[in-house]
């Protein structure tokens, strides 16, 4: 898909321009006036190229539609039961927060919440602060009680969610348990597999600088 | 390379005597503490980055060893007990002709993570000492490392999902060894190291650079 480049050229006329009226880099930190693209169009920093600005249509109701997928996706993964093994007569099946909690001895018990944490709560949380965030400023409503911090929050946790990379560690598992005994899928596996998806279609669709430009300016009915 | 793609100089922000914020790319005047949009702590530059980034690298590099000597997975099988390590597990799999998975896990556990230590030293130093490196090139380097680093955890992660699946009673049962919590550590330092850095240093050296060959 082939998307229109607004490239921020004007450098800042600083003697007149109001401060809300400029756009700083946050890679190079060069000042551009802003120039807002219209949607399907992206504004790029000249200089490093960084995306600054990326809205587009309708993007808050799919993100919304898309986030409250994901909630309820998580809670029934992690519920059900996930992948199941099989050898001479035994079997054993685990839901993802047994996988996430393996981890049990001494030390290792720290490991087992950080894992829990990025597979599970951090990927929770960052959609359900998303909700929070978003679903007042697309109905046009003044923005939720610490809905700034909320976002911030989940700006901050957007590295830590890596149910993407759970997902990988599924197929590498998978391989080497492989020639022990016989694996099934349980329905939290497909569960999980569609998250996964959703997850990174999210990330594309958000664009940040108008959810700040929003929360700053709020529309008036 | 870029030479002729930026016709006019870029001023920046500290330049025209403003401080950014680098969470939501609003302007405030020199000396504000906190941004007024999204409540971020502002700094022009970040005097303490490089310390930071050294700091936690060192950290990284530090659990990195002993999460490649240690065992990562134990495996009973009857009464048979085979440790591996990292490197071990993934040569393994060779033998059993797994090369994709083997490569997965070399990739993720061993090349990444080097490539990762090496990348953030060079830019931590390029910030201080001139290299051949433009400044583009030096990004783009940053933002592979920021996006990259977080995928060496899919180790730890499928040594959770072997030790919580494999637990047949008597017949075979698999159980992680300390390796995995060195990884783990290794890999959050190195995550917290590379976003310590301020990719806004890697412009100002490139600013020195230009005016400095004139004088000397």
């Amino acid at each position: 898909m082939m998307r229109y480049m607004l490239r921020m050229s004007e450098v800042a006329d600083l003697s007149h321009a109001p401060l809300e009226e400029l756009i700083v880099c946050p890679a190079c930190d060069a000042t551009y006036q802003l120039q807002r693209p219209k949607p399907g169009e992206r504004a790029v920093c000249a200089r490093c190229h960084k995306i600054l600005i990326e809205p587009r249509k309708k993007a808050g109701m799919q993100i919304i539609a898309v986030a409250i997928a994901v909630v309820v996706l998580i809670i029934a993964a992690s519920v059900f039961p996930f992948l199941q093994i099989s050898a001479a007569g035994r079997s054993n099946s685990v839901s993802i927060i047994d996988a996430a909690l393996s981890f049990t001895e001494g030390p290792m018990l720290v490991l087992s919440l950080l894992t829990a944490g990025f597979i599970i709560f951090v990927p929770l949380l960052r959609m359900l602060l998303t909700l929070y965030v978003l679903i007042p400023v697309v109905l046009d409503r003044p923005p939720a009680r610490y809905a700034v911090r909320a976002f911030r929050l989940s700006e901050a946790m957007r590295p830590w969610s890596m149910a993407e990379i759970f997902a990988l560690g599924c197929a590498v598992a998978l391989v080497k348990v492989a020639d022990l005994a016989t694996v099934s899928f349980g329905p939290a596996f497909w569960m999980f597999g569609v998250l996964v998806v959703l997850v990174i279609a999210q990330d594309g669709y958000m664009c940040k600088w108008s959810v700040w430009n929003s929360l700053e300016h709020p529309k008036k009915r | 390379m870029e030479l002729s793609g930026t016709p006019q100089k870029t001023v920046t922000a500290r330049e025209a005597g403003l401080v950014a914020c680098t969470r939501c790319t609003r302007a405030w005047p020199l000396g504000t503490d906190v941004c007024g949009r999204c409540g971020a702590t502002l700094v022009s530059r970040d005097a303490m980055s490089l310390q930071k980034v050294w700091a936690l690298w060192v950290m990284g590099l530090m659990c990195y060893v002993p999460a490649n000597m240690y065992t990562m997975l134990r495996t009973q099988q009857l009464f048979d007990v085979n440790e591996s390590t990292i490197v071990g597990g993934a040569v393994e799999l060779v033998h059993h002709g797994a090369f994709g998975v083997a490569a997965i896990i070399l990739i993720a556990s061993v090349l990444i993570p080097l490539g990762k230590f090496w990348a953030i030293a060079f830019l931590a130093i390029s910030v201080r000492s001139h290299t051949g490196f433009t400044s583009q090139r030096r990004l783009l380097m940053y933002e592979v490392v920021e996006y990259i680093g977080r995928w060496s955890m899919i180790d730890i992660f499928v040594v959770a999902i072997l030790s919580a699946l494999v637990q047949l009673h008597g017949l075979v049962s698999i159980t992680p060894g300390p390796a995995a919590f060195f990884f783990a550590l290794s890999v959050i330092f190195t995550m917290l190291s590379a976003q310590a850095f301020d990719p806004r240093m890697i412009w100002d050296a490139q600013l020195n650079d230009d005016e400095a060959p004139e004088h000397v």
